[in-house]
């Protein structure tokens, strides 16, 4: 059976949840081959345990000091060498980039975003905002595929799991573009917004407080969204926008508080597999694909909504 | 100083967007230049405001209706542009539209390239990465923030764990997100003033490129069916009185078992 290489995110040992749900498509194609930047320590283990055959570090001082051109010319090695019969990685802005590249330096089609992959290689992505399902396939060279997070279930397949370290050489040219300083932004405390299974979001009803949306979700233990209305106000940061230029969500229920429903917010939550809306115009368009939809003002219905769950 | 903004024509999102029966986006419904890359004009003109004698050249590969797109940056203050149609084209996916891009950037020979995050119909966003990976330039991508001082350009980054600065040597191929500033109407000054703009248009030919290596049937990948989502049942919906509404929400979230 060939190889499969999964790009794994691990990070002080701890190996991302949307990695395993790579592996865990990977083993329909192939034997997976996990490939770490940088240490797996004790990630290896857990990387054996979702059925990766190998886990290879690769370790390189341009990986945390450059862009992602040294990690796809890294990839590149590596798949000369090992001729995967598919290379995935999640879906992020850097993995994108890093999935582009490497399609041009091997020659290889590349599929970004897709939310399911099959063993033969076909992916299945939601575009135009969720309004239409593609069945795509590579059809030329290894394929290149980026998966969206939250999109396979992790499902657990011991393998061995053998560390090795594999040897990689940086060119110049991949040393371009210099990260020059970098400023951590502090933790949330709640779940991560792509992998949590509730998500609650706030628009321009929210009038700029957030402090309901976010006592609402911190009673149901959900992570915090926003529209781009919001964020564009300085109410929400950046980091926080749902939609075709922020973050695509998934969760098993999405709850849009004084949000209309533009398109390109659709375009981050439509795949949801609930939508609550709550909104105090009947005719908001968010309401159309709403399997719940509550007519009224957020800062009476949300903080009402909490006060029941609270006591639960 | 020369700057090429990289615009791209696509369907109106706000319309029907459908596939044509080959599996491509439709072109035939109404179009416009992607609002993602108007950021990329933007950045492009104040970039060229700020310098002592720079130029910016709009670029595009497209159908004819694209040069609606290049009309819109030229409009927004681009001095000139450049429209790559032919009819091979037609169905080439981003390997060989970064292809084709190549080669006008080899042929125009400018400092800066100026892309959008992504376009908003396909929207992979491995555009920008793809045309500096046959460059051999850097790529500095989704600046939401960006400068040029002398040979270097840097921008910054907003990631989800960390805020980042990323610098390269120019020539550099730039990214920008829809945080880097509104884009400007084009006044009617600007509007006038695009009508006596030059537009070239380029064929593959005049890029020594060969028909052969794009369209769909040179593409890397293949659309093997689409489908409209299935329309979505309707839902309940209450009017919240008296707290009703909030019991209903968190009844949804009890009785589905979410919580
Ligand atoms: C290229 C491009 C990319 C974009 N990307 C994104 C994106 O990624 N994400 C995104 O969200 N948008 C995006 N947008 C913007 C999008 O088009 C909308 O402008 C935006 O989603 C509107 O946000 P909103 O629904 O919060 O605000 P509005 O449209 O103003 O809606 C506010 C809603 O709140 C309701 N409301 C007001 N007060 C209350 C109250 N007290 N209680 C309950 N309801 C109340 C109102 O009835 C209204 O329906 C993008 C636009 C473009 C052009
Ligand atoms: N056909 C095209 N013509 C000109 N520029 C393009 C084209 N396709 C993509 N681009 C540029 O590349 C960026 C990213 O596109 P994409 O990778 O298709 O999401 C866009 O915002 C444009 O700046």
């Amino acid at each position: 059976m060939s190889n499969v290489l999964v790009v794994a995110e691990v990070s002080g040992g701890v190996v991302s949840k949307p990695t395993l749900e790579l592996l865990t498509a990977a083993r329909r194609i192939g034997e997976p081959v996990a490939v770490v930047f940088g240490a797996a320590g004790e990630g290896a283990a857990t990387l054996g345990e979702y059925g990766a055959t190998r886990v290879v570090e690769v370790n390189d001082p341009a990986f945390a000091e450059y862009l992602v051109a040294p990690q796809a010319e890294a990839l590149a090695q590596l798949a000369g060498a090992e001729s995967p019969a598919a290379i995935l990685l999640a879906s992020s802005l850097d993995n994108k980039e890093i999935a582009g590249r490497l399609a041009v330096k091997l020659d290889c089609g590349v599929i970004t975003d897709a939310v399911d992959i099959a063993a033969d290689g076909t992916t299945t992505q939601s575009v135009f905002a969720g309004n239409f399902t593609v069945q795509a396939k590579v059809t030329k060279g290894c394929p290149i595929v980026t998966l969206k997070p939250n999109s396979v279930a992790p499902e657990a397949a011991p393998a061995a799991g053998a560390v090795e370290q594999a040897s990689v050489t940086i060119s110049d040219a991949a040393k371009g573009a210099r990260i020059t300083s970098t400023q951590e932004k502090a933790a949330s405390g709640r779940p991560e917004l792509t992998e949590a299974a509730i998500v609650v979001s706030g628009g321009r009803g929210t009038g700029g407080d957030f402090s309901e949306v976010e006592a609402f979700a911190d009673t149901i233990k959900a992570a915090v969204g926003a529209s781009r209305a919001a964020v564009d106000a300085g109410w929400y940061p950046h980091s926080f926008q749902v939609g075709q230029t922020g973050k695509t969500v998934s969760p098993q229920v999405y709850v849009a508080a004084g949000i209309s429903g533009a398109i390109q917010h659709r375009a981050g939550m439509q795949t949801s597999k609930n939508i609550v809306v709550v909104n105090k115009d009947e005719e908001a368009p968010l309401f159309e694909i709403a399997d719940l939809g509550v007519v009224g003002d957020l800062h009476k219905v949300l903080p009402a909504a909490t006060e029941i769950l609270k006591n639960r | 100083m020369k700057i090429v903004a990289l615009v791209k024509y696509v369907p109106d999102a706000t319309g029907d967007r459908e596939f044509s029966d080959d599996g491509t986006v439709d072109r035939e419904v109404a179009g416009l230049l992607s609002e993602l890359d108007e950021y990329a004009v933007e950045q492009a003109l104040q970039i060229a405001e700020n310098a002592d004698d720079a130029e910016v050249i709009a670029v595009t590969v497209g159908p004819d209706d694209a040069s609606d797109a290049l009309k819109k940056a030229l409009q927004m203050g681009a001095g000139s542009a450049v429209h790559i149609n032919d009819d091979d084209i037609h169905g080439t996916d981003a390997l060989g539209t970064s292809k084709i891009l190549a080669a006008a950037v080899q042929k125009i020979e400018p400092d800066l390239v100026i892309c959008g995050m992504a376009s908003t119909d396909g929207s992979m966003g491995v555009v920008p990465a793809m045309l500096a990976e046959r460059l051999g330039w850097p790529a500095v991508t989704y600046g939401v923030d960006l400068k040029v001082e002398g040979s270097e350009v840097s921008i910054r980054r907003d990631g989800d764990t960390a805020s980042q600065t990323i610098s390269a040597q120019l020539p550099a191929v730039v990214s920008v997100t829809d945080q880097s500033g509104e884009a400007r109407y084009p006044s009617m000054k600007g509007i006038m003033a695009a009508k006596k703009k030059k537009v070239e248009d380029w064929e593959l030919d005049d890029l020594d490129l060969d028909g052969d290596d794009f369209g769909l049937e040179a593409a890397y990948s293949k659309v093997e069916s689409t489908s409209p989502r299935p329309p979505k049942a309707a839902g309940t919906k209450v009017v919240d009185e008296d707290g009703s509404g909030g019991k209903a929400l968190a009844d949804f979230l009890v009785n589905g078992k979410f919580i």
